[in-house]
């Protein structure tokens, strides 16, 4: 809400010295946040001018321009800026005539955007100023030509101050209203407002006009189920006003606060509904009376009808839209926006006004559904006052006849079925309990009487009724917010409460920091990308059908929800590559969407007044998708870089593998790796990663040509690990087991083996076969060579042997090892390399 | 007995006295052991002399054994000093030559580091941990009747329209991107008996533009108490409590009135910022408030008996005014010296 200064001023006494900032300083401590601070930005020696003569001059490029003969200032005296009393100057505009009064911006003058005036030589002239058009003086959009001020309906003195004539020094303070503060989207509101921060006096508008009773002309309200069993409109008044000239220009007063407000002027009828719809809070709609075709009827709209709105629209109607009808069909979306058929023109004489009160919900919906958030609907959506449209119709017959010179009359309308509120039930110490302050007695009547509520201080308590104008206080919550926001938030003190003993981390929670840590450990840094990913990414690593998909998104080319991290790492690496940083080692940590059998079903939304039961909130949660946590990794580049006496190491396979045997230790568990595949990775470079039997990922490489296809070098090594997966097999406690210190036996084993069995698999053979004396086994080559037996390699492993209770012998050691030996050219025909 | 001994130390001396003179004078172990050769070896005086004993006559063998063998003795020990010392020599002129420059330093390893927006959550969980509160969390996906119909925003409540969502396809499953983490807060009240103090940090969605201070995709951490008697002064000594952990023993906070649906009364939440550009002045750090009481009805929890406070920051803004970030592209582009400059501390 925009609150033109001098507007507000008018109802709460603001300082002498006031600005918007100032005026929004005391607004937010009443809970009102400052927006901005808006004003026409004019400055300097702006005046009333006349036009004495002038003579038009076409110019080589097409263009005629005419040089004027101005008087600034009454003859013989000195003008605004020191200079001559009349002025040569340039003029573009051909829209005016000798004896005009126009607005000029003499020398030292400047407008809005900072553009500064000065004497210039243009044209083959010294122009000595310049005559202002309503949009360069930001008044608004209309560049047809400069200001006539008689087409104002201003004849103003030659050489008075242009900036106090059409108020171009007013400023406007802008405040966010938030929803349940529909009545501030007023100036009544605010200045009330401003009257809770500062103690100064209030003045209610309201009391500008008074209502009259004004009869017969027929309103039926048609709406028997409504909208969530509520009415549509339980108010609504019609006043008229014979005989106006809707073509006379409107009050430049009204223009700027309307502008500074943040409206447009359209014309002097609809400027007078929207002043007083910024000043109450009431929406209000003129017609032409003539137009109307018989009594108004408010009813919901019937499938297939179709209204023309104001802007020109043309909207299919739906069953819910409330619509204000006459004889001839649908007039206007009620309390969104009226109709083009019954619209006010310049011919107009005989106005009747509207000033309904509707359900928010079914306005609301109507907004939302035609797209179209009118001023109109914004106010209705939060909330009017049921009891001001008689007022709000009053002040627009008070400013119609004073300036369109009509006359009111006493046809119009008051339907009302509005009840009287019921009385909330406040007890005495409940604000104190809310918020820890203790009130007085003096203070929680005298807030609630400033808010406008009727409160009668009772036995153990307080008996409110809340003013028409604040549907939001319903409840004796809302009572104790008033109470806390009008006192103060500075009185609320301060006490740390004490929570029962916690349990800590959780599981899961305690092994996501071991992994991230792990991560770190291997030189990896973590980057967190957007999971909004394109059809084609979530099919770089997964044939699924399935997926999530946005229904808004802001691209619609990244409209799915990840299935996989690494479908987003891709870019992120693609970034870090385009900026010089080739050598990576990127990971995050993150959910991934994974469409379940019940997702997306169709599915009514339980109610929230009470707890759901457990079966509709399991249904609640069937329709979710899985959304396990990943880990991903990409590795690119030099693990290590080329340094004095290092050489240059390229990031391969291994890493990959390598990473997630840390990320897997540091859940407690042991890595398994074997030969596998999966989509986007490379066929023979990829590592199915299995903590037991449980498969958890995979690492390896990607696949080259996706790779290739991505800008990335042919070679990168990724990994994604279900997180979800390894964390449920993870022991809660690790088991020790004893250190021995007696010395180790140490034998290297050469064993020939086909070249398609697995070193791992080799491996596996001999720590099952060699038994409790083997403590450890590492493969430390795998050899090939034509002088090999034919498809054979071989395989040396480092063994270390130690017993538990007494110094080996290399016999026992060898003895071992043999063990191993039979079992492996068991199964896979393995013998010892000679 | 024929004459004098020839084995006297009239002869025996200026040997020794020569010989010694050689062992001081080798210049490194190899010349030490020329000299042993030369003047202890098989063919030096002194081995000439020794080896003339056997034909002397036998009165003087004890005598001239005697005196050769602590000639001997003393040449020996004099060679072992020798040797020691000279080994010293060696090895100090083997360790110079082994001499590096040490600020050629190799790093084997890259170093790691972690991302500030999952670092912080965790640096403030790590507080409310201590004060013995649990951490909470929640699907990203999530039913609107979680993010929105169970913290009091109605189907047609004005603020919900606000809240620029992202919808899930098919709309009448009524899913979405949660707007923020207050629906963990919902479950947390629906999986747990009271008393409730739960920390939920998470990332949440919004339909914002990227740009300086925006971002569609962000993170929060929201706080929920709920028990018997807690009012606006818990919740203002939480946070207090919470902002000095934060910021330093010299924070302060300030709340001021403000509207959210699931809490009321509502209030921003500003801290008094000392390191702020421009000189110390109150920046909005999130909202708070006394969970509304439709929101514990919704949860089953009676609002006559039990009583709530809540609170939310986005972790983004923190980060931005706390460590001085002043762009978000900075934050959401996974350049890695983002995340390098932090390393694994804030």
């Amino acid at each position: 809400m925009r609150v033109p200064l001098s507007w507000l001023a008018e109802y709460v006494d603001l300082p002498g010295d006031a600005t918007p900032d100032s005026v929004m300083a005391e607004l937010v401590k009443v809970g009102f946040e400052e927006e901005a601070a808006h004003g026409f930005d004019v400055t300097g020696p702006v005046v009333v001018g006349q036009v004495l003569e002038f003579t038009p001059e076409p110019q080589s490029n097409g263009k005629t321009i005419r040089w004027c003969q101005v008087r600034v200032a009454p003859e013989g005296q000195k003008a605004a800026d020191g200079g001559e009393d009349v002025r040569g100057i340039v003029c573009g505009a051909s829209n005016f005539e000798v004896g005009d009064k126009v607005v000029v911006c003499l020398p030292g003058s400047v407008l809005p955007g900072d553009f500064a005036i000065a004497a210039r030589s243009t044209y083959g002239h010294i122009s000595d100023g310049m005559m202002a058009s309503a949009k360069e003086l930001s008044l608004n959009d209309d560049h047809g030509g400069i200001i006539r001020l008689h087409e104002m309906g201003l004849d103003p003195k030659v050489g008075v101050d242009a900036i106090e004539l059409l108020n171009l020094a007013d400023k406007a303070a802008e405040i966010n209203v938030t929803p349940d503060r529909g009545y501030c989207f007023s100036i009544r509101g605010v200045a009330r407002e401003y009257s809770h921060a500062t103690k100064a006096e209030f003045r209610d508008p309201a009391g500008n006009a008074q209502p009259e009773n004004a009869h017969g002309f027929e309103v039926s309200i048609d709406d028997a189920t409504g909208i969530r069993g509520r009415v549509g409109c339980d108010r609504f008044v019609l006043r008229t006003v014979r005989g106006v000239d809707a073509a006379k220009p409107t009050p430049p007063w009204m223009i700027t606060r309307l502008k500074l407000a943040g409206m447009r002027s359209v014309s002097l009828v609809v400027d007078i509904t929207n002043y007083v719809m910024l000043e109450l809070g009431q929406p209000t709609h003129a017609y032409d009376l003539d137009k109307l075709n018989g009594g108004i009827k408010v009813r919901r709209a019937i499938a297939g009808e179709t209204l023309k709105t104001l802007d020109g629209q043309v909207r299919k109607l739906d069953a819910e839209d409330l619509l204000i009808t006459d004889g001839s069909g649908p007039i206007g979306l009620a309390g969104v926006m009226g109709g083009e058929s019954t619209e006010v023109s310049n011919e107009t004489v005989n106005v009747i006004i509207e000033a309904a009160h509707f359900d928010p919900v079914s306005i609301a919906r109507s907004a939302r559904r035609h797209k179209l958030i009118s001023e109109a609907s914004k106010r209705f959506e939060r909330g009017v006052d049921p009891k001001i449209g008689e007022y709000a119709a009053a002040r627009v017959v008070q400013l119609l006849e004073v300036h369109a010179g009509g006359t009111a009359d006493s046809l119009g309308a008051n339907y009302s079925t509005l009840g009287d509120s019921p009385a909330i039930w406040l007890p005495a110490t409940f604000a104190q309990e809310i918020t820890g302050v203790e009130y007085t007695v003096d203070e929680v009547t005298g807030v609630l009487a400033d808010i406008g509520c009727v409160v009668a201080h009772v036995e153990g308590g307080y008996e409110v009724i809340a003013p028409s104008w604040r549907p939001d206080l319903a409840h004796k919550t809302d009572l104790a917010e008033e109470i806390a926001r009008i006192v103060g938030y500075e009185r609320i003190g301060t006490r740390l409460p004490v929570a029962p003993p916690g349990r800590g981390l959780t599981k899961n929670q305690k092994l996501r920091r071991a992994v991230l840590t792990a991560a770190v450990g291997s030189g990896a840094t973590e980057v967190l990308t957007y999971p909004f990913v394109s059809d084609e990414a979530n099919g770089y690593f997964s044939d699924a059908a399935s997926k999530v998909v946005l229904a808004n998104p802001m691209q619609v080319e990244s409209g799915q929800l990840r299935l996989t991290i690494l479908s987003g790492l891709i870019d992120a690496a693609r970034r870090n590559l385009s900026r010089g940083l080739t050598d990576l080692a990127i990971f995050e940590e993150g959910s991934v969407f994974l469409p379940t059998s019940g997702y997306g079903k169709a599915f009514d939304l339980p109610n929230a007044e009470s707890r759901p039961t457990v079966e509709i909130l399991d249904s609640v949660m069937a329709t979710l998708p899985a959304q396990p946590k990943h880990f991903a990794a990409l590795l690119i580049g030099e693990r290590v870089k080329q340094q004095v006496g290092v050489s240059a190491q390229n990031y391969d396979y291994s890493d990959a593998i390598a990473l997630a045997a840390r990320i897997v230790s540091a859940t407690g568990q042991e890595l398994t790796v074997r030969q596998g595949s999966t989509k986007g990775f490379h066929p023979g470079r990829t590592a199915e990663l299995l903590v037991g039997e449980t498969s958890i990922g995979f690492a390896g490489e990607l696949a080259p040509a996706l790779a290739s296809d991505k800008d990335l070098p042919r070679r990168v090594a990724a990994v994604e690990i279900d997180l979800d997966v390894l964390y449920s097999s993870a022991p809660e406690v690790l088991q020790a087991s004893p250190i021995f210190g007696y010395p180790a036996a140490t034998q290297d084993l050469s064993l020939l083996v086909p070249l398609e069995v697995a070193a791992g698999d080799v491996l596996r053979t001999i720590e099952e076969g060699a038994g409790e004396l083997l403590e450890q086994v590492r493969l430390v080559e795998d050899y090939r060579s034509e002088k090999l037996p034919e498809g054979q390699k071989s395989l040396t492993f480092a063994l270390r042997f130690r017993a538990t209770d007494r110094t080996l012998t290399q016999a026992e050691a060898s003895e071992s090892r043999d063990a191993a030996v039979v079992l492996a050219t068991s199964k896979f025909g393995a013998t010892i390399r000679a | 007995m024929s004459g004098s001994n020839p084995i006297n130390s009239g002869v025996v001396d200026p040997l020794v006295d020569s010989s010694l003179a050689g062992i001081a004078s080798a210049v490194d172990l190899a010349a030490l052991l020329e000299a042993r050769s030369a003047l202890v070896g098989e063919t030096s005086e002194i081995s000439k002399l020794n080896a003339s004993i056997k034909n002397m006559p036998n009165e003087f063998k004890a005598e001239a054994g005697a005196i050769l063998g602590a000639a001997r003795g003393k040449l020996n020990a004099a060679f072992a000093a020798r040797e020691s010392e000279l080994a010293k020599v060696a090895e100090s002129l083997a360790l110079a030559a082994e001499t590096v420059d040490v600020t050629t330093w190799a790093s084997h390893a890259p170093v790691g580091a972690r991302h500030p927006l999952s670092l912080m959550p965790d640096q403030i969980s790590d507080i409310f941990i201590g004060m013995g509160w649990e951490i909470a969390e929640g699907p990203e996906v999530e039913s609107e009747w979680f993010n929105f119909d169970a913290l009091n925003f109605d189907a047609d409540h004005p603020a919900r329209a606000m809240q620029d969502t992202f919808f899930i396809e098919p709309a009448d499953a009524h899913l979405v991107l949660r707007t923020h983490t207050s629906p963990v807060q919902v479950r947390s009240m629906l999986d747990r008996e009271v008393p409730i103090y739960v920390l939920c940090p998470g990332r949440v969605y919004r339909t914002d533009e990227l740009d300086e201070t925006h971002t569609p995709v962000f993170h929060q951490v929201e706080g929920l108490a709920v028990d018997k008697g807690l009012t606006m002064a818990d919740l203002r000594g939480t946070l207090e409590h919470f902002a000095r952990l934060m910021f330093g023993p010299e924070a302060k906070i300030r709340l001021r009135p403000n509207y959210f649906p699931f809490t009321e009364p509502s209030a921003e939440l500003d801290i008094w910022h000392t390191a702020a550009k421009g000189g110390p002045r109150w920046i909005e750090w999130g909202g708070c408030g006394m969970v509304n009481p439709n929101v514990l009805r919704a949860a089953g929890i009676d609002p006559e008996e039990y009583s709530g406070f809540a609170f939310g920051m986005g972790i983004e803004r923190t980060l931005m005014f706390r460590n001085g970030v002043l762009d978000m592209h900075d934050m959401v582009e996974s350049d890695i010296r983002f995340s390098q400059q932090f390393g694994v501390t804030l």
